[in-house]
């Protein structure tokens, strides 16, 4: 088999699970406690008020109706109207997504950057100090909530040294970058801390390899050694990790936004949530979702173009 | 031909000792080693498993990790490898003393083409511009039997048969025409056709390229066909060292004549070698005599409590008290 035709195969794979995960976010939003009337309108409404808003949003239909206008939406790109905001949702989501793709995005670079030097370095002091302080200063990494993370930062890069925006989002590029920094940060700990670890314990791994003590007997320099037959073998045992942390930084996005008051998709939903706002729910999950399938999908590729024994 | 103790062409090892550190203790994996290869010549080097063979010969090339401590002397071309640096040593490694490893597949790099692993050596040690380098891994290719080079160099190790990785393997090993190669059962891995080609592989490049060849075996027969001189090792000491011919005519190490004695009809010259009775020698607590007293047949009380010393005496050494009755 080649590599083309692996991934054909590999994305053809994605349909069917986008399709469950439709199911699967559908019936969710219906099993969701309380309904959207009374979160909307206040417990104190008509009967007839009630009525009418249920005729408008289509939830008087059956089920089965409410699917299929679903599924046909989602088709013609047209996911409703937000109960809440009475806006389209696509519209609503349009507005959101951006502040969290640069979020996690942020995040996720900054995560790699700050790991993957300090995991070469841990893991060649290995057990001596540098290793010691890095491996402890990520420990507090991976066991503290990460809205406490994000509040110290807020409070001392923001409110006291005044580094950085309390929150918001700012305009144009450079200001979202700026304001978005210190969530990115604070997402990123956590993430950074998992992928020091893997890669640490990864390398270890690679250098007790035969082929290791094969490149020295070359006479090959350790940096040469290092860069090109450890690094590589060892993100090969990483990136399937990195891929499936993307889902995670999503949920985190979703802490991150609400400490930072960034208008992402993240408050968006635990807003959407709190007003039993179905629609939106339903098409962020769904988005949600599809992202993290093409995180998955962007992990297989950069799997096979570091690793030739992937899909020959 | 016998290269002296004050050789400064060769290779000359003397009490080399290697102690892995383990949390079950220390490991006296090599103790006490003493070799010497001329160059040119092919010295065989064998014992049953577990007599540091593998060990001596990475402790040579200076490959050991951390967890291991090599003392003794190590002298190439008289320059003592032990008290060189790490950076003193690359050019040692690869373009004068090469190394075959034990397990090919593991030796190859899963992840680059085998071209890049053989033009590594030709960049580390040779000025050669790229086409240069490409010539000469499709020429070593050719050198070690692999056809269709070209395509070949652009593979991955797991597209090559596991004779095919051996082969690679050593064209690695000789791309920077090493003056000396330390090969590691450079056959034990392959069924017996594909063995016989790259003994025969080994020896004509050998003479090809006027290397002098450590070679370690398991075979007897491929000793006495292949090797002018031969070291025997148990338990991480050399027992005895001389011209293969006399050593396996006349042993004068217990432990070589019953080697020998195990060894079913014919001799030598088609016999693989096989353990003989009794319990394994402990690496953990090395014995203070001699390793092999608890399976000797002609043991003295001496020998479970002083190590016989190494005797040199013209072309041969050995260190056995019990000598002369065997
Ligand atoms: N890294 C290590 N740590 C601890 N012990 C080791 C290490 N490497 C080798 N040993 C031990 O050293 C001893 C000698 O091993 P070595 O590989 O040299 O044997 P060998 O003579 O090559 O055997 P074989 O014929 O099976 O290849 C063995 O007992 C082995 O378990
Ligand atoms: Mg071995």
């Amino acid at each position: 088999m080649n590599r083309g035709a692996w991934l054909l195969g590999r994305l053809a794979q994605i349909v069917p699970s986008f399709l469950l995960i439709g199911v699967v976010v559908f019936v969710l939003a219906r099993l969701l406690p309380g309904d959207p009337m009374s979160a909307m309108l206040g417990d104190h409404a008509s009967d007839a008020t009630i009525a009418r808003l249920n005729a408008q949003l289509g939830l008087d239909q059956s089920i089965p109706v409410q699917f299929l206008a679903f599924v046909e939406g989602i088709f013609r790109g047209e996911l409703g109207v937000s109960i809440a905001y009475r806006v389209p949702v696509t519209q609503l989501i349009a507005e959101r997504l951006p502040a969290t793709l640069i979020l996690t995005g942020l995040s996720a670079v900054i995560g790699i950057v700050v790991a993957v030097p300090l995991a070469f370095i841990a893991a060649m002091r290995e057990n001596q100090w540098p290793d010691l302080v890095i491996r402890s200063v990520f420990q507090v990494g991976l066991s503290t909530p990460i809205f406490y993370v994000g509040l110290l930062l807020l409070t001392v890069f923001a409110a006291q040294l005044h580094l950085f925006p309390v929150g918001g989002y700012g305009e144009g590029w450079a200001d979202h970058l700026w304001h978005l920094f210190l969530p990115a940060c604070t997402l990123a700990f956590s993430f950074a801390a998992i992928l020091m670890r893997s890669l640490r314990g990864a390398i270890l791994q690679v250098l007790t390899a035969e082929f290791v003590d094969f490149a020295r007997a070359k006479g090959l320099r350790s940096r040469l050694i290092l860069g090109r037959h450890v690094l590589r073998n060892a993100l090969i045992a990483t990136v399937t990790l990195v891929g499936l942390h993307v889902g995670s930084l999503l949920g985190g996005a979703v802490i991150t936004e609400s400490v930072f008051a960034v208008p992402g998709v993240g408050r968006l939903m635990v807003e959407s949530i709190f007003a039993r706002d179905y629609p939106v729910i339903q098409s962020l999950t769904l988005v949600l979702a599809v992202l993290v399938s093409l995180a998955f999908l962007v992990t297989d590729i950069v799997q096979m173009w570091l690793d030739p024994r992937v899909g020959r | 031909m016998m290269a002296s103790r004050d050789d400064s062409t060769g290779l000359t090892v003397r009490e080399l000792r290697v102690v892995f550190d383990t949390s079950r203790g220390p490991i006296f994996a090599v103790d006490g080693v003493a070799l010497d290869v001329a160059p040119g010549e092919v010295m065989g080097l064998v014992g049953e498993s577990g007599s540091g063979k593998s060990v001596s010969l990475r402790a040579v090339a200076r490959l050991l990790h951390a967890n291991a401590r090599v003392t003794g002397s190590v002298r190439w071309r008289g320059q003592e490898l032990l008290s060189l640096s790490d950076d003193q040593m690359l050019p040692i490694r690869g373009a004068q003393i090469g190394i075959i490893f034990q397990e090919p597949m593991a030796a190859l790099n899963p992840v680059l083409p085998i071209g890049l692993q053989i033009e590594e050596s030709l960049i580390a040690h040779t000025t050669m511009d790229k086409a240069q380098r490409q010539a000469r891994a499709l020429q070593l290719l050719d050198q070690v039997g692999i056809a269709s080079g070209a395509t070949r160099l652009a593979q991955f190790p797991h597209e090559f048969s596991g004779g095919m990785r051996q082969r690679a393997m050593i064209a690695i090993a000789l791309a920077a025409s090493p003056a000396l190669l330390l090969a590691d059962e450079p056959t034990t891995a392959l069924d017996v056709t594909i063995q016989d080609q790259i003994l025969r592989l080994l020896l004509r490049l050998k003479d090809e390229l006027g290397m002098a060849l450590l070679l370690v075996t398991h075979d007897l027969g491929v000793v006495a066909e292949t090797c002018t001189r031969v070291a025997v090792m148990y338990a991480g000491r050399v027992c005895e060292t001389g011209p293969t011919a006399d050593v396996f005519a006349n042993p004068h190490h217990a432990y070589t004549a019953a080697l020998l004695r195990a060894m079913p009809g014919s001799g030598p010259a088609q016999a693989k070698l096989i353990p003989i009775p009794g319990m394994a020698p402990r690496l953990d607590a090395p014995s203070p005599g001699c390793a092999f007293a608890p399976r000797c047949t002609v043991s003295e009380p001496l020998c479970t409590t002083t190590r016989p010393p190494f005797v040199q005496e013209a072309t041969r050494s050995s260190a056995c008290y019990g000598r002369a009755r065997l």
